[in-house]
Protein backbone atom coordinates (compact mmCIF):
# COMPACT_ATOMS: atom_id res chain seq x y z
CA UNK A 1 0.00 0.00 0.00
CA UNK A 2 2.71 2.64 1.02
CA UNK A 3 4.53 1.85 -2.47
CA UNK A 4 1.75 3.24 -5.05
CA UNK A 5 1.35 5.94 -2.72
CA UNK A 6 5.09 7.50 -2.39
CA UNK A 7 5.50 7.51 -5.82
CA UNK A 8 2.54 8.91 -6.06
CA UNK A 9 4.12 12.09 -3.72
CA UNK A 10 7.30 12.16 -5.28
CA UNK A 11 9.06 11.13 -8.51
CA UNK A 12 7.32 11.96 -12.22
CA UNK A 13 3.52 12.08 -12.24
CA UNK A 14 1.52 12.10 -15.85
CA UNK A 15 2.29 15.83 -16.88
CA UNK A 16 4.24 16.54 -14.20
CA UNK A 17 8.10 16.74 -12.94
CA UNK A 18 10.24 18.49 -10.28
CA UNK A 19 11.48 21.33 -10.52
CA UNK A 20 15.38 21.18 -11.51
CA UNK A 21 15.80 24.47 -9.83
CA UNK A 22 14.27 23.56 -6.22
CA UNK A 23 15.73 19.61 -6.98
CA UNK A 24 19.24 21.44 -7.34
CA UNK A 25 19.30 24.69 -5.15
CA UNK A 26 17.19 22.61 -1.94
CA UNK A 27 19.89 20.84 -0.38
CA UNK A 28 22.15 24.30 -0.70
CA UNK A 29 19.90 26.29 0.87
CA UNK A 30 18.81 23.61 3.62
CA UNK A 31 22.31 23.45 4.49
CA UNK A 32 23.11 27.08 4.87
CA UNK A 33 19.73 27.52 6.66
CA UNK A 34 20.73 25.01 9.71
CA UNK A 35 24.22 26.81 9.53
CA UNK A 36 22.81 30.39 10.57
CA UNK A 37 19.45 30.14 12.32
CA UNK A 38 20.62 28.28 15.33
CA UNK A 39 22.73 30.98 16.43
CA UNK A 40 19.34 32.86 16.14
CA UNK A 41 17.66 30.49 18.57
CA UNK A 42 20.15 31.36 21.97
CA UNK A 43 22.44 33.45 23.48
CA UNK A 44 24.48 30.25 24.65
CA UNK A 45 26.67 30.45 27.33
CA UNK A 46 28.36 27.28 26.67
CA UNK A 47 28.92 25.10 23.68
CA UNK A 48 25.51 24.02 23.61
CA UNK A 49 24.12 22.98 20.15
CA UNK A 50 25.30 20.79 17.84
CA UNK A 51 26.92 22.23 14.60
CA UNK A 52 23.88 21.64 13.05
CA UNK A 53 25.29 22.83 9.58
CA UNK A 54 27.43 20.26 9.64
CA UNK A 55 24.97 17.65 10.64
CA UNK A 56 22.91 18.58 7.76
CA UNK A 57 25.72 18.41 5.36
CA UNK A 58 26.89 14.76 5.79
CA UNK A 59 22.76 14.06 6.28
CA UNK A 60 22.44 15.06 2.61
CA UNK A 61 25.86 13.26 1.51
CA UNK A 62 24.82 9.99 3.02
CA UNK A 63 20.79 10.19 1.50
CA UNK A 64 21.67 11.17 -1.61
CA UNK A 65 25.13 10.37 -2.64
CA UNK A 66 26.66 12.36 -5.46
CA UNK A 67 24.02 14.96 -5.22
CA UNK A 68 26.95 17.55 -3.89
CA UNK A 69 29.40 17.73 -5.32
CA UNK A 70 32.93 16.76 -3.61
CA UNK A 71 34.22 20.22 -3.65
CA UNK A 72 30.82 21.23 -1.75
CA UNK A 73 33.01 21.78 1.27
CA UNK A 74 34.62 25.14 0.19
CA UNK A 75 31.30 27.13 -0.73
CA UNK A 76 29.00 25.87 2.10
CA UNK A 77 31.85 25.83 4.62
CA UNK A 78 32.94 29.55 3.65
CA UNK A 79 29.19 30.26 4.65
CA UNK A 80 28.98 28.57 7.71
CA UNK A 81 32.40 30.38 8.75
CA UNK A 82 30.74 33.61 8.70
CA UNK A 83 28.54 33.03 11.20
CA UNK A 84 29.70 30.03 13.75
CA UNK A 85 32.43 31.59 15.54
CA UNK A 86 35.44 29.31 14.66
CA UNK A 87 38.51 30.54 12.88
CA UNK A 88 37.93 31.84 9.50
CA UNK A 89 38.45 28.64 7.33
CA UNK A 90 38.04 25.76 9.07
CA UNK A 91 34.75 24.49 8.49
CA UNK A 92 36.13 24.78 4.53
CA UNK A 93 38.77 22.19 5.85
CA UNK A 94 36.82 20.35 7.85
CA UNK A 95 33.75 19.86 5.45
CA UNK A 96 36.50 19.64 2.41
CA UNK A 97 37.91 16.67 4.19
CA UNK A 98 35.18 14.80 5.56
CA UNK A 99 33.38 15.09 1.78
CA UNK A 100 36.06 13.22 0.36
CA UNK A 101 36.00 10.98 3.49
CA UNK A 102 32.56 10.31 2.83
CA UNK A 103 32.41 9.84 -0.68
CA UNK A 104 35.49 6.92 -0.22
CA UNK A 105 33.25 4.97 2.04
CA UNK A 106 30.41 5.74 0.27
CA UNK A 107 32.43 4.19 -2.65
CA UNK A 108 33.93 1.56 -0.60
CA UNK A 109 30.87 0.39 1.50
CA UNK A 110 28.67 -2.69 -0.56
CA UNK A 111 25.74 -2.19 1.54
CA UNK A 112 24.38 0.17 4.19
CA UNK A 113 21.79 0.49 7.03
CA UNK A 114 21.08 2.63 9.46
CA UNK A 115 23.25 1.68 12.22
CA UNK A 116 26.38 1.85 9.56
CA UNK A 117 25.44 5.43 8.26
CA UNK A 118 24.98 6.25 11.95
CA UNK A 119 28.30 4.48 13.23
CA UNK A 120 29.78 6.37 10.17
CA UNK A 121 28.24 9.89 11.12
CA UNK A 122 29.38 9.08 14.44
CA UNK A 123 32.47 8.98 13.82
CA UNK A 124 32.80 12.35 11.72
CA UNK A 125 30.56 14.38 14.12
CA UNK A 126 33.37 13.65 17.14
CA UNK A 127 36.17 14.29 14.73
CA UNK A 128 34.79 16.95 13.73
CA UNK A 129 33.86 18.41 16.97
CA UNK A 130 37.38 17.41 18.33
CA UNK A 131 39.18 19.61 15.61
CA UNK A 132 36.80 22.17 15.74
CA UNK A 133 38.03 22.40 19.44
CA UNK A 134 41.67 21.98 18.33
CA UNK A 135 41.81 24.44 15.98
CA UNK A 136 39.88 27.10 18.46
CA UNK A 137 42.86 26.52 20.85
CA UNK A 138 45.55 26.47 18.24
CA UNK A 139 43.95 30.07 17.41
CA UNK A 140 44.79 31.26 20.90
CA UNK A 141 41.82 29.91 23.74
CA UNK A 142 42.42 27.43 25.87
CA UNK A 143 39.50 25.50 26.18
CA UNK A 144 39.22 22.54 28.20
CA UNK A 145 38.37 19.03 26.46
CA UNK A 146 35.45 18.59 28.66
CA UNK A 147 33.65 21.80 27.56
CA UNK A 148 32.71 19.92 24.44
CA UNK A 149 31.56 16.20 25.83
CA UNK A 150 27.80 17.71 26.16
CA UNK A 151 27.89 18.83 22.30
CA UNK A 152 29.04 16.03 20.95
CA UNK A 153 26.14 13.47 23.13
CA UNK A 154 23.49 15.95 21.66
CA UNK A 155 25.31 16.18 18.41
CA UNK A 156 24.99 12.49 18.43
CA UNK A 157 21.62 12.23 19.41
CA UNK A 158 19.93 14.30 17.55
CA UNK A 159 21.41 13.18 14.35
CA UNK A 160 18.77 10.90 13.15
CA UNK A 161 16.23 13.51 13.47
CA UNK A 162 18.46 15.67 11.01
CA UNK A 163 18.62 12.79 8.63
CA UNK A 164 14.54 12.86 9.07
CA UNK A 165 14.33 16.35 8.41
CA UNK A 166 16.65 16.05 5.54
CA UNK A 167 14.70 13.35 4.29
CA UNK A 168 11.37 15.25 4.96
CA UNK A 169 13.03 18.59 2.92
CA UNK A 170 14.39 15.50 0.44
CA UNK A 171 10.79 15.00 -0.68
CA UNK A 172 9.51 18.28 -1.20
CA UNK A 173 12.51 18.33 -3.68
CA UNK A 174 11.38 15.72 -6.15
CA UNK A 175 7.46 16.74 -5.77
CA UNK A 176 6.27 17.26 -8.75
CA UNK A 177 5.57 21.04 -9.43
CA UNK A 178 6.28 21.79 -12.55
CA UNK A 179 3.66 20.99 -15.34
CA UNK A 180 4.95 19.00 -18.24
CA UNK A 181 3.83 21.30 -22.02
CA UNK B 1 19.80 -0.82 0.71
CA UNK B 2 22.69 -1.06 -2.12
CA UNK B 3 24.08 2.42 -3.40
CA UNK B 4 23.16 3.57 -6.78
CA UNK B 5 24.80 1.90 -9.70
CA UNK B 6 25.12 4.48 -11.92
CA UNK B 7 27.82 5.76 -9.72
CA UNK B 8 30.61 2.94 -10.71
CA UNK B 9 33.07 4.45 -13.23
CA UNK B 10 33.67 1.12 -14.65
CA UNK B 11 35.92 0.77 -17.48
CA UNK B 12 35.12 4.41 -18.98
CA UNK B 13 37.90 6.51 -19.58
CA UNK B 14 35.34 9.96 -19.05
CA UNK B 15 34.03 8.51 -16.02
CA UNK B 16 37.17 8.08 -14.27
CA UNK B 17 38.63 11.01 -15.22
CA UNK B 18 35.53 13.24 -13.51
CA UNK B 19 35.65 11.19 -10.34
CA UNK B 20 39.45 11.78 -10.14
CA UNK B 21 39.10 15.18 -11.13
CA UNK B 22 36.24 15.78 -8.52
CA UNK B 23 38.29 14.19 -5.80
CA UNK B 24 41.35 16.51 -6.79
CA UNK B 25 38.40 19.51 -6.27
CA UNK B 26 37.61 18.48 -3.06
CA UNK B 27 41.48 18.33 -1.84
CA UNK B 28 42.06 21.60 -3.15
CA UNK B 29 38.60 22.96 -1.32
CA UNK B 30 40.66 21.56 1.77
CA UNK B 31 44.03 23.23 0.88
CA UNK B 32 42.45 26.40 0.53
CA UNK B 33 40.48 26.01 3.92
CA UNK B 34 43.66 25.10 5.70
CA UNK B 35 45.28 28.17 4.10
CA UNK B 36 42.39 29.88 5.35
CA UNK B 37 42.80 28.65 8.79
CA UNK B 38 46.67 29.72 8.69
CA UNK B 39 45.59 33.23 7.92
CA UNK B 40 43.10 33.68 9.94
CA UNK B 41 45.38 32.46 12.55
CA UNK B 42 47.81 34.14 12.15
CA UNK B 43 45.71 37.77 12.01
CA UNK B 44 42.39 37.18 14.08
CA UNK B 45 40.96 40.45 12.59
CA UNK B 46 41.39 39.62 8.81
CA UNK B 47 37.97 38.70 7.67
CA UNK B 48 36.07 40.82 10.21
CA UNK B 49 34.85 43.03 7.38
CA UNK B 50 33.33 39.82 5.84
CA UNK B 51 31.96 38.77 8.90
CA UNK B 52 30.69 41.88 9.57
CA UNK B 53 28.88 42.26 5.89
CA UNK B 54 27.29 38.63 6.77
CA UNK B 55 26.29 39.54 10.69
CA UNK B 56 24.85 43.27 8.56
CA UNK B 57 22.83 41.03 5.77
CA UNK B 58 21.05 38.55 8.27
CA UNK B 59 20.39 41.33 11.06
CA UNK B 60 16.70 42.10 10.31
CA UNK B 61 15.75 38.42 10.51
CA UNK B 62 18.07 38.18 13.15
CA UNK B 63 16.64 40.69 14.95
CA UNK B 64 12.66 38.84 14.14
CA UNK B 65 13.42 35.65 15.96
CA UNK B 66 15.40 37.76 19.16
CA UNK B 67 11.50 39.39 19.38
CA UNK B 68 10.09 35.98 19.31
CA UNK B 69 13.01 34.66 21.93
CA UNK B 70 11.85 37.07 24.13
CA UNK B 71 7.84 36.59 23.62
CA UNK B 72 8.25 32.97 24.24
CA UNK B 73 10.80 33.09 27.53
CA UNK B 74 7.66 35.37 28.79
CA UNK B 75 4.95 33.07 28.16
CA UNK B 76 6.71 30.51 29.81
CA UNK B 77 7.76 32.97 32.65
CA UNK B 78 3.87 34.22 33.07
CA UNK B 79 2.56 30.54 33.60
CA UNK B 80 5.24 29.13 36.40
CA UNK B 81 4.52 32.71 37.97
CA UNK B 82 0.70 31.68 38.20
CA UNK B 83 1.92 28.73 40.34
CA UNK B 84 4.08 30.93 42.51
CA UNK B 85 1.86 34.08 42.90
CA UNK B 86 1.45 33.59 46.62
CA UNK B 87 4.86 32.45 47.83
CA UNK B 88 6.55 34.93 45.71
CA UNK B 89 4.07 37.87 46.76
CA UNK B 90 5.42 37.00 50.47
CA UNK B 91 8.34 37.33 49.35
CA UNK B 92 8.43 40.19 47.77
CA UNK B 93 6.44 42.42 50.47
CA UNK B 94 9.28 40.92 53.12
CA UNK B 95 12.30 42.05 50.64
CA UNK B 96 10.41 45.70 50.07
CA UNK B 97 10.79 46.13 53.67
CA UNK B 98 14.38 45.55 54.10
CA UNK B 99 15.16 47.33 50.94
CA UNK B 100 13.02 50.33 52.23
CA UNK B 101 16.00 50.30 55.14
CA UNK B 102 18.73 49.74 52.56
CA UNK B 103 17.63 52.63 50.52
CA UNK B 104 18.05 55.23 53.51
CA UNK B 105 21.48 53.44 54.66
CA UNK B 106 22.66 54.08 50.88
CA UNK B 107 21.05 57.67 50.77
CA UNK B 108 23.70 58.35 54.01
CA UNK B 109 26.62 57.01 52.33
CA UNK B 110 26.23 58.35 49.59
CA UNK B 111 26.00 61.79 50.42
CA UNK B 112 29.10 60.85 52.58
CA UNK B 113 30.72 59.34 49.69
CA UNK B 114 30.02 62.85 47.87
CA UNK B 115 31.51 65.02 50.92
CA UNK B 116 34.87 62.34 51.07
CA UNK B 117 35.04 63.11 47.41
CA UNK B 118 35.08 67.23 47.61
CA UNK B 119 37.26 66.52 49.99
CA UNK B 120 39.94 65.15 47.83
CA UNK B 121 38.89 66.93 44.77
CA UNK B 122 37.35 63.94 42.58
CA UNK B 123 35.07 64.67 39.71
CA UNK B 124 32.27 62.28 38.93
CA UNK B 125 33.26 61.06 35.34
CA UNK B 126 30.12 61.05 32.81
CA UNK B 127 28.44 57.23 33.64
CA UNK B 128 25.97 57.87 30.72
CA UNK B 129 25.23 54.85 28.44
CA UNK B 130 26.67 55.17 24.37
CA UNK B 131 23.38 53.04 23.30
CA UNK B 132 20.99 50.40 24.27
CA UNK B 133 20.78 47.24 21.90
CA UNK B 134 20.15 43.80 21.62
CA UNK B 135 22.02 40.85 21.70
CA UNK B 136 20.89 39.39 18.14
CA UNK B 137 22.65 35.68 17.78
CA UNK B 138 25.72 33.85 19.31
CA UNK B 139 27.52 31.06 17.85
CA UNK B 140 25.80 28.44 20.43
CA UNK B 141 27.23 25.60 18.36
CA UNK B 142 31.17 26.56 18.74
CA UNK B 143 33.63 26.39 21.73
CA UNK B 144 34.08 30.12 21.25
CA UNK B 145 31.61 32.44 22.66
CA UNK B 146 30.91 35.79 20.79
CA UNK B 147 27.36 37.09 20.29
CA UNK B 148 26.20 39.04 17.48
CA UNK B 149 24.66 42.85 19.19
CA UNK B 150 21.98 44.81 16.38
CA UNK B 151 24.16 48.04 16.56
CA UNK B 152 27.38 49.28 14.73
CA UNK B 153 29.19 52.26 13.59
CA UNK B 154 25.86 53.77 12.99
CA UNK B 155 25.30 54.14 16.85
CA UNK B 156 28.51 55.25 17.18
CA UNK B 157 30.07 51.90 18.63
CA UNK B 158 33.57 51.49 18.78
CA UNK B 159 35.78 48.29 19.30
CA UNK B 160 36.58 47.84 22.68
CA UNK B 161 33.47 49.47 24.46
CA UNK B 162 32.10 47.19 27.39
CA UNK B 163 28.40 45.78 27.42
CA UNK B 164 25.92 45.45 30.67
CA UNK B 165 22.78 44.65 31.16
CA UNK B 166 20.70 45.78 34.33
CA UNK B 167 22.04 42.79 36.26
CA UNK B 168 26.01 42.87 35.53
CA UNK B 169 29.19 42.94 32.74
CA UNK B 170 28.22 40.91 29.42
CA UNK B 171 31.12 41.24 27.55
CA UNK B 172 33.07 44.02 25.63
CA UNK B 173 32.80 44.89 21.48
CA UNK B 174 35.77 43.02 19.47
CA UNK B 175 34.46 43.56 15.78
CA UNK B 176 32.20 46.94 14.76
CA UNK B 177 30.51 46.48 11.54
CA UNK B 178 27.81 48.90 9.78
CA UNK B 179 24.62 48.29 11.90
CA UNK B 180 25.88 44.95 13.82
CA UNK B 181 28.95 44.13 16.41
CA UNK B 182 30.46 41.31 17.07
CA UNK B 183 30.56 40.96 20.96
CA UNK B 184 33.35 38.70 23.10
CA UNK B 185 31.24 37.29 25.66
CA UNK B 186 32.99 37.13 29.23
CA UNK B 187 32.71 33.14 29.59
CA UNK B 188 34.77 32.74 26.54
CA UNK B 189 38.13 31.79 27.16
CA UNK B 190 39.84 34.52 25.97
CA UNK B 191 37.78 36.97 28.24
CA UNK B 192 40.19 38.61 31.03
CA UNK B 193 38.40 40.40 33.36
CA UNK B 194 40.36 42.57 36.37
CA UNK B 195 37.86 41.82 39.05
CA UNK B 196 37.88 42.88 42.95
CA UNK B 197 35.68 41.19 45.75
CA UNK B 198 32.86 43.68 46.20
CA UNK B 199 33.35 43.90 50.27
CA UNK B 200 36.81 44.06 51.09
CA UNK B 201 38.33 44.63 47.23
CA UNK B 202 40.72 41.34 46.89
CA UNK B 203 41.74 41.80 43.36
CA UNK B 204 41.68 39.20 41.20
CA UNK B 205 41.14 38.14 37.69
CA UNK B 206 38.51 36.30 36.27
CA UNK B 207 38.57 34.23 33.01
CA UNK B 208 35.92 32.51 30.77
CA UNK B 209 36.34 28.26 31.30
CA UNK B 210 34.11 28.24 28.31
CA UNK B 211 31.17 26.55 29.55
CA UNK B 212 29.36 29.05 31.07
CA UNK B 213 31.25 29.51 34.50
CA UNK B 214 33.89 31.83 35.14
CA UNK B 215 37.53 30.69 36.44
CA UNK B 216 38.68 33.86 39.30
CA UNK B 217 42.24 33.91 39.93
CA UNK B 218 43.53 35.74 42.55
CA UNK B 219 46.54 38.00 42.07
CA UNK B 220 47.54 37.50 45.63
CA UNK B 221 48.66 33.88 46.13
CA UNK B 222 48.80 32.58 49.68
CA UNK B 223 45.86 32.01 51.83
CA UNK B 224 42.50 31.82 49.65
CA UNK B 225 40.32 34.53 51.54
CA UNK B 226 37.22 33.80 49.13
CA UNK B 227 34.43 32.43 50.21
CA UNK B 228 31.19 30.40 48.48
CA UNK B 229 28.71 33.17 47.69
CA UNK B 230 31.23 36.25 47.63
CA UNK B 231 30.44 38.61 44.66
CA UNK B 232 33.17 39.64 42.49
CA UNK B 233 32.83 43.35 40.84
CA UNK B 234 34.94 44.78 38.04
CA UNK B 235 38.15 46.55 39.17
CA UNK B 236 38.82 49.28 36.39
CA UNK B 237 42.35 48.13 36.76
CA UNK B 238 43.79 48.76 33.30
CA UNK B 239 41.10 50.38 32.22
CA UNK B 240 38.64 49.60 29.23
CA UNK B 241 35.95 47.89 32.05
CA UNK B 242 34.26 50.92 34.74
CA UNK B 243 35.05 49.71 37.58
CA UNK B 244 32.27 48.59 40.21
CA UNK B 245 30.09 46.97 37.31
CA UNK B 246 29.15 43.31 39.46
CA UNK B 247 30.03 40.43 37.15
CA UNK B 248 29.80 37.14 39.30
CA UNK B 249 29.12 34.90 42.07
CA UNK B 250 31.51 31.98 43.36
CA UNK B 251 30.08 28.91 43.66
CA UNK B 252 33.32 26.83 43.94
CA UNK B 253 36.21 27.55 45.70
CA UNK B 254 39.65 25.98 44.38
CA UNK B 255 43.15 25.84 45.66
CA UNK B 256 44.16 29.32 43.97
CA UNK B 257 41.07 31.08 43.32
CA UNK B 258 37.08 29.77 42.68
CA UNK B 259 34.70 29.18 40.09
CA UNK B 260 31.74 31.34 39.60
CA UNK B 261 28.26 31.64 38.07
CA UNK B 262 27.60 35.16 36.07
CA UNK B 263 25.47 37.48 37.30
CA UNK B 264 24.29 38.36 33.84
CA UNK B 265 23.20 35.47 31.76
CA UNK B 266 23.62 36.31 28.44
CA UNK B 267 20.66 33.88 27.41
CA UNK B 268 18.25 35.69 29.97
CA UNK B 269 19.62 39.77 29.27
CA UNK B 270 17.03 40.96 26.67
CA UNK B 271 18.36 44.87 26.32
CA UNK B 272 21.76 45.42 27.31
CA UNK B 273 23.67 48.84 27.74
CA UNK B 274 26.93 49.82 25.64
CA UNK B 275 29.13 51.91 27.77
CA UNK B 276 32.14 53.97 27.08
CA UNK B 277 35.53 52.56 27.08
CA UNK B 278 37.27 53.46 30.78
CA UNK B 279 40.20 55.01 31.19
CA UNK B 280 41.36 55.32 34.24
CA UNK B 281 42.93 59.11 34.83
CA UNK B 282 46.28 59.29 34.47
CA UNK B 283 49.08 59.08 37.09
CA UNK B 284 49.88 62.61 38.07
CA UNK B 285 53.46 64.00 36.41
CA UNK B 286 56.84 63.55 38.34
CA UNK B 287 57.64 66.26 40.42
CA UNK B 288 60.99 67.95 39.22
CA UNK B 289 63.16 67.60 41.78
CA UNK B 290 62.71 63.66 41.42
CA UNK B 291 63.69 64.35 37.85
CA UNK B 292 66.79 65.82 39.07
CA UNK B 293 67.42 63.05 41.74
CA UNK B 294 67.49 60.60 38.86
CA UNK B 295 70.42 62.41 37.25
Amino acid sequence: MMGPRRSAATGPRINRAPSPLVALTLPWISIMLASLVPGWLMIASAPVLPPLGFLFFISWQQLRPGLLPIWAGLPLGLFDDLFSGQPFGSAVLLWSLSAIVLEVIETRLPWRNFVTEWLVAIGLIVAYIVLSLGLVNIAGAAAPLHVIVPQIVISVLSYPLVGLIVAKIDRIRLTPLMVLK
Amino acid sequence: MAPPANRRSGFSRRAQYSTFLSYIAGAIGAVVGLGLVVISIANPGAFSGLRGAAADVTEPAAKATAAGRTVSKTVVNDIAGFFKFGSEHARLERELAEAKVRLVEADAIRAENKRLKQLLDLTRSDEGAIATARLTSSTSGSTRRYATLDAGRDKGLTKGMPIRSKLGLVGRILEVGASTSRVLLITDTESLVPVRRSTDGVPAFAQGNGDGTLRIRLINLGINPLKKGDVMVTSGSGGLYRPGTPMAILTEIVRDGAVARVLSNPSDTDYVMIEKVWTPKPPPPAHENSETFAE
